[in-house]
């Protein structure tokens, strides 16, 4: 068990024949993801890395029964990628493309409201279920199977935090990059819902940032008891200045809202352990994991 | 992206909120012209990207032709230093001419995207002419927030339904305004659209005094008439710099430059050097796809800070190679023949390799094997050099 993803997962890449489409799928086929179609609108009949090209989404999907697609198109055609395979059907969309003009999400969250689709991303590293499927751009080799669930709103601190769980003998379920925009579907309460819900995941490690208000969120499921299991947090640009874009379109404080010490103080107060730099991700999720006394059931 | 008073008044009479009369003049002479087709009195206001610019003397009342041309003078050419503008200040290049205004009342109007609904906001005050993160401390009972959903689009009811809680008499005008601020916000993919005050007029009308323009950067390759807006004189250099070459560059003051792949990793990184008591020179993210070309950039960005006394370059490969990022590391240190020292935490795939190159470099590079070790070998360079 794990969350959204898994050996059965049958993939479509959209985007598959340009040089991330082509780099990124390689890769995801060395893994063992199950990659079963690709699209380029103009390619469809090719054959490309072993892998049927179709013209559109629709098509890939009648042929090959695929259940999850993941975009790797430019930030000005991602949107009406996200849109064209909600509507063929794919019940989970994973958006890697950064740049996504936001009143573009807007449109394209209205239109998923009343879809049974899951979008992850945009601007998003994708997600990895440990040894069975990966749908994104993060290297394979750091993780070790386990019992954590990862969570975050940046790419390479999930590779962080995912190595420094290793390097501590805590192997991991499900790494999902939920992306650092700020409109977007798929967010860590989403994330901790479905986390609950597996078996296998003993506890989550979540890596925050300043911007937006999806942390104290997490900290009012965790207060209310909608998550129970042990849960680990870090916010990244506690030392960021107020109106300062940081890299991310959604990490920047506005006013007093946003603040990496509000987010850290919702979390303690609910009862997570909060790391307070970024080498201490590991620890404070051993930490977490020492308080309701199932360390020993997540190592080795 | 952010643009002056000037421009929003221009951006605002195009889509029909209603402003006083007036115009933007770069000399004295221009600024006399302006005031001649004006109502006395005038205001004379410098055009700087800051607030505070009025406490800061870059807003003058003048009542007559002769005290503008003189109001002008002063005001053209001035260092304005503000709270925001640091203490190094800015180049006033032209000043605002407008009518004064005979305010009765003012108010607060904005429009911004709510995060968490992924709706347009609008968010409505009586408290108007000071700062909404200050209303919002101490009586937030007095901000009003109106959500809209896409499917059904700002409707006069909306703007009807604020009005008569906010207490305006000018209905039709507020009504005006309202629309004029949404049709701006999708026409031109802004990110936030504020008036701040929008006044009450002593004749009961509604004007929009001043206002805030901000753009989402994602959304301006398709407009180049607002790209066409940006003012380089207003933005770091270096930060425009970046830009050119598609790299995230924020400065920050300190004086240990990074280098880091990821805006997460970044952010992380500048809190560890702050976790170690040093202070970083700035934020920079090389992207997830980094390449030699882009870190020979960033190097050449971050070199260009006097004050930046050593290197902190913090790589997580993952799929990239380390040995490809140290060969970039060490051409780059070459070609510009790097003074300073550069401590290097790479973390990936072929790291050991990368590391045995930066060794038998023969150069200034310090290889690290954590980000916390890395940035406590940044704190003793920059103290040491201090």
């Amino acid at each position: 068990m794990a969350i959204l993803i898994n050996k059965d997962t049958r993939v479509i890449v959209q985007g598959m024949t340009g040089s991330q489409g082509t780099f990124h799928t390689e890769k995801m086929l060395e893994y063992g993801t199950k990659v079963v179609a690709g699209v380029t609108p103009g390619k469809g009949g090719q054959t490309h890395l072993g892998v049927p090209v179709f013209n559109t989404v629709r098509e890939a999907k009648e042929a090959t029964d695929a259940n999850a697609s993941i975009i790797f198109v430019p930030a000005k055609f991602a949107a009406a990628s996200i849109i064209e395979a909600a509507e063929a059907g794919l019940p989970l969309i994973v958006c890697i493309a950064e740049g996504i003009p936001v009143l573009d999400m807007m449109k394209v969250r209205e239109y998923l409201k009343d879809k049974d689709v899951t979008l992850i991303g945009p601007n998003c590293p994708g997600l990895s279920t440990v040894g069975e499927c990966k749908l994104g751009i993060m290297p394979g080799n750091i993780h070790i199977p386990g019992h954590i669930g990862v969570v975050s709103r940046s790419g390479t601190l999930t590779y962080e935090s995912v190595s420094q769980l290793t390097a501590l003998g805590l192997g991991q379920t499900t790494a999902v990059g939920i992306g650092g925009d700020p409109v977007k579907c798929f967010t860590f309460k989403d994330a901790l819902k479905l986390f609950e819900q597996d078996p296998d995941t003993y506890g989550v490690l979540m890596i925050g940032e300043i911007g937006g208000a999806d942390e104290e969120e997490a900290a009012r499921m965790l207060r209310d008891g909608e998550f129970t299991k042990p849960l680990a947090a870090f916010i990244g640009g506690a030392t960021a200045p107020p109106g300062k874009r940081m890299g991310h379109a959604g990490a920047i404080i506005s006013g007093n809202s946003g603040t990496a010490a509000g987010k850290q103080k919702a979390l303690k107060e609910a009862g997570a352990s909060v790391a307070m730099t970024p080498d201490q991700m590991g620890n404070a999720m051993k930490d977490a994991l020492e308080r309701a006394g199932i360390l020993e059931k997540c190592l080795g | 992206m952010k643009i002056h008073e000037y421009q929003a008044k221009e951006l605002f009479e195009e889509f029909g909120i209603p402003v006083l009369g007036g115009k933007v003049a770069e000399t004295a002479e221009e600024a006399v012209k302006i005031a001649e087709g004006l109502k006395a009195p005038y205001v004379i206001k410098a055009q700087v990207h800051s607030g505070g610019r009025g406490k800061a003397g870059g807003v003058k009342l003048v009542n007559t032709l002769e005290e503008a041309r003189e109001a002008s003078e002063k005001i053209l050419g001035m260092t304005l230093i503000t709270h925001q503008t640091g203490p190094e200040g800015k180049l006033v290049r032209k000043v605002l001419v407008t009518e004064a205004a005979e305010v009765a009342k003012e108010y607060y109007f904005a429009m911004t995207v709510d995060r968490d609904t992924g709706k347009l906001a609008l968010i409505a005050s009586s408290e108007g002419g000071m700062e909404i993160e200050q209303v919002s401390k101490e009586s937030p009972e007095k901000i009003l927030t109106e959500k809209i959903d896409a499917s059904v689009g700002l409707r006069d009811y909306h703007l009807r339904y604020l009005a008569d809680k906010l207490g305006i008499k000018d209905v039709k005008g507020f009504i005006k305004t309202g629309l004029g601020m949404y049709k701006l916000f999708y026409a031109k993919d802004c990110s936030l659209v504020e008036i701040n005050p929008l006044a009450e007029l002593k004749d009961g009308t509604i004007v929009a005094l001043d206002s805030k323009i901000n753009f989402d950067d994602n959304a301006l390759f398709r407009h180049p008439e607002i790209e066409a807006m940006r003012d380089p004189a207003e933005e770091d250099p270096r930060e425009l710099e970046a830009k050119a070459y598609d790299l995230n560059y924020v400065s920050l003051g300190g004086n240990v430059g990074c280098l880091v792949n990821g805006a997460g990793l970044a952010m992380a990184t500048m809190d560890m050097i702050h976790a170690v008591g040093a202070v970083p020179a700035n934020f920079l993210d090389v992207g997830g796809g980094a390449t030699a070309e882009k870190v020979t950039r960033a190097f050449e960005i971050i070199l260009s800070d006097k004050d930046v006394k050593c290197i902190f370059v913090n790589i997580f490969g993952g799929i990239i190679k380390c040995d490809m990022i140290a060969e970039g590391l060490i051409t780059a240190a070459k070609t510009m023949n790097l003074q300073i020292p550069v401590v290097a935490r790479l973390e990936g795939t072929n790291v050991e390799e990368g590391k045995r190159m930066m060794r038998e470099s023969g150069l200034n590079i310090l290889p690290a094997s954590s980000m916390r070790e890395g940035a406590e070998m940044c704190a003793k360079i920059v103290k040491e050099a201090a």
